[in-house]
């Protein structure tokens, strides 16, 4: 079945596209929508965010594949994103990678058999005081260690 | 402890709602501005010599002087892509005190006649951005935004527009590509923003930092600005220490503080037992500076001197028990991965240097891969369209060349 944004993300659309002088200056908002609505950007979400904006699907498919927050495949109910740049490798992100690697049995990139996380290894997420961190979803999470993932992950649902 | 331009109100709880902020003096600035005359605007600016906060450190009031007067929309674009690693500062400004920021917006587009601005801030700040859009929300109610600003006539309306995950789009024009809807890749420059920017219309970028100086210089005045600081380099920073530091955070200081103060005073200093082995003085793409050259002032002409550069001010202290060959991998990897790949020297070369340095990494070294590593970075130092080559290759050939014995004890 082809995807299709309810009535009141339309409306909510329409009030994004009224912000830019030309609608294609809309495809960023519109592409976070429809990973916040369909969990990921699917070939045919992208064919209905070109039709709202009247570009073609090739132009979607560029701009989707140029940033790395946009996925193109299912993801899990949590996305862990740890941070793997300087600030937090100097303070030890390697190891707790490693730590999370083990407790959830999956490499970065992958997502666990019961779809519940996705790991993922990212550059700077712009909390280095806090660092090691990590985001899981939208939320940050700092000053990290063995224990407090422990507490962090035994928290979701 | 000297007096705080930016970070003033960051112990009070609710300055970040529009009527605690007015209750601290907030939108005092904007009711005076927009009964000067633009032109008063932009001369108290450019003496106060407002020097870029994002990196770059071009003056504010000069870059505003350069967008055209044509009978054409104009835009301000606000950079609040807030990628560099090791930079947090405007997660900050942007989270305890929106309304400060949207009040520079408010004069700068004022003083340039614009009546459209953007945020562009980085996707993951998810958080931040809802802050953002309520706070805007708020100074349209107040009648600070909208039509008829407080009756002046003068009309501007502002939005967030998120990003989505890409370093390159903090340099300028590849924000503009960005927002235009586009890949982020660069534009060849010149054209520059302030003539052919936004929706190909004269567009003014400015970082979040840099626009919330402004406020206050229109109430305190140029003079009182440039008392702060250095006299031709006025104001202060936000310092963001990170790393082996006790007190990592960010610290509001005159510009020109001394380096080694802000880690050993400010900052706490070292980590419990750790031994100082490099400073990284202004964001990643900073040249390192080894730990008996950061008695420095942390101005941008002291570190133009020093060989490295005052950049976002972003601090990344290293210890004697880091290996600089992991400080290497981490830096390496990272612009591997956000070259956009328009420029081949950059797209090639970051790559190409990082497999080198992983490989270095593993023990399969050799003493010619630091001779590759720095003939590659050579090669892409000023044969790229935008900075992300300089900055790639910058802080690499620092590391190879300051610390080349630890590299070669490696291998």
């Amino acid at each position: 079945m082809s995807p299709e944004f309810s009535g009141k993300v339309r409306k909510e659309i329409d009030r994004i596209i009224a912000r830019y002088p030309q609608k294609e200056a809309a495809i960023l908002p519109l592409l976070h929508l429809t990973q916040q609505e369909f969990g990921f950007i699917s070939p045919e979400s992208e064919k209905l965010v070109a039709g709202i904006l009247g570009i073609k699907p090739i132009q979607v498919r560029e701009v989707v594949t140029f940033y790395t927050m946009l996925n193109r495949e299912p993801i899990g109910k949590y996305h862990i994103q740890v941070c793997s740049n300087l600030s937090c490798s100097l303070l030890g992100a390697e190891k707790l990678t490693d730590y999370l690697k083990e407790k959830l049995s999956i490499e970065p990139g992958q997502t666990s058999e019961d779809k519940k996380f996705t790991l993922s290894l990212v550059e700077c997420i712009g909390a280095c005081e806090q660092a090691p961190c990590m985001m899981i979803n939208f939320d940050y999470h700092g000053n990290l260690d063995k224990k407090k993932i422990d507490k962090i992950l035994d928290g979701l649902e | 402890m000297a007096e705080k331009v930016l970070t003033q109100h960051f112990g009070l709880k609710n300055v970040y709602q529009i009527d605690e902020y007015i209750k601290q003096g907030g939108y005092e600035a904007v009711k005076k501005a927009l009964k000067l005359k633009p032109e008063e605007i932009l001369e108290e600016m450019k003496k106060a010599n407002l020097r870029g906060r994002g990196g770059a450190g071009f003056p504010a009031g000069v870059k505003w002087g350069f967008v055209p007067k044509v009978d054409k929309p104009k835009y301000l674009c606000v950079n609040a892509d807030e990628g560099e690693p090791g930079t947090f500062k405007d997660r900050y400004i942007m989270s305890h005190n929106p309304h400060m920021l949207l009040e520079g917006i408010i004069i700068t587009s004022y003083c340039v006649g614009i009546h459209s601005a953007y945020i562009y801030i980085r996707g993951e700040y998810e958080a931040v951005a809802l802050r953002l859009e309520e706070a805007i929300s708020e100074a349209y109610d107040k009648g600070y935004l909208g039509k008829n600003i407080l009756n002046s006539g003068f009309d501007l309306d502002v939005s967030v527009h998120r990003g989505a995950g890409a370093y390159i789009c903090g340099e300028e024009t590849a924000l503009l590509e960005s927002l235009e809807g586009k890949r982020g890749n660069p534009r060849l420059k010149p054209p520059f923003p302030a003539s052919v920017g936004l929706f190909q219309c004269p567009t003014v970028i400015n970082n979040v930092e840099t626009l919330s100086n402004i406020p206050q210089i229109i109430l305190n005045g140029a003079d009182w600005f440039t008392g702060k600081g250095l006299p031709k380099d006025g104001g202060t920073r936000i310092f963001g220490v990170s790393g082996m530091v006790e007190k990592p955070g960010i610290y509001e200081l005159p510009i020109g503080t001394n380096l080694k103060d802000i880690i050993n005073k400010h900052a706490g200093g070292m980590k419990q037992g750790k031994k100082l082995k490099a400073v990284i003085p202004g964001g990643m793409s900073a040249p390192v500076l080894k730990a008996d050259e950061i008695d420095i002032p942390m101005d941008f002409d002291s570190l133009v001197n020093a060989e490295s550069m005052l950049g976002s001010a972003a601090i990344i202290v290293i210890d004697t028990g880091t290996s600089m060959l992991d400080v290497l991998k981490a830096v390496t990897k990272f612009y591997s991965h956000e070259s956009c790949g328009l420029c081949t020297p950059c797209r090639i070369g970051t790559s190409w240097i990082n497999k080198i340095v992983k490989r270095m990494a593993e023990g399969k070294g050799s003493k010619k891969d630091i001779d590759d590593i720095v003939r590659l970075a050579s090669n892409i130092l000023g044969k790229t369209l935008c900075p992300l080559g300089d900055a790639a290759a910058m802080p690499i050939l620092s590391i190879a060349k300051k610390f080349r014995k630890e590299l070669e004890s490696r291998l």
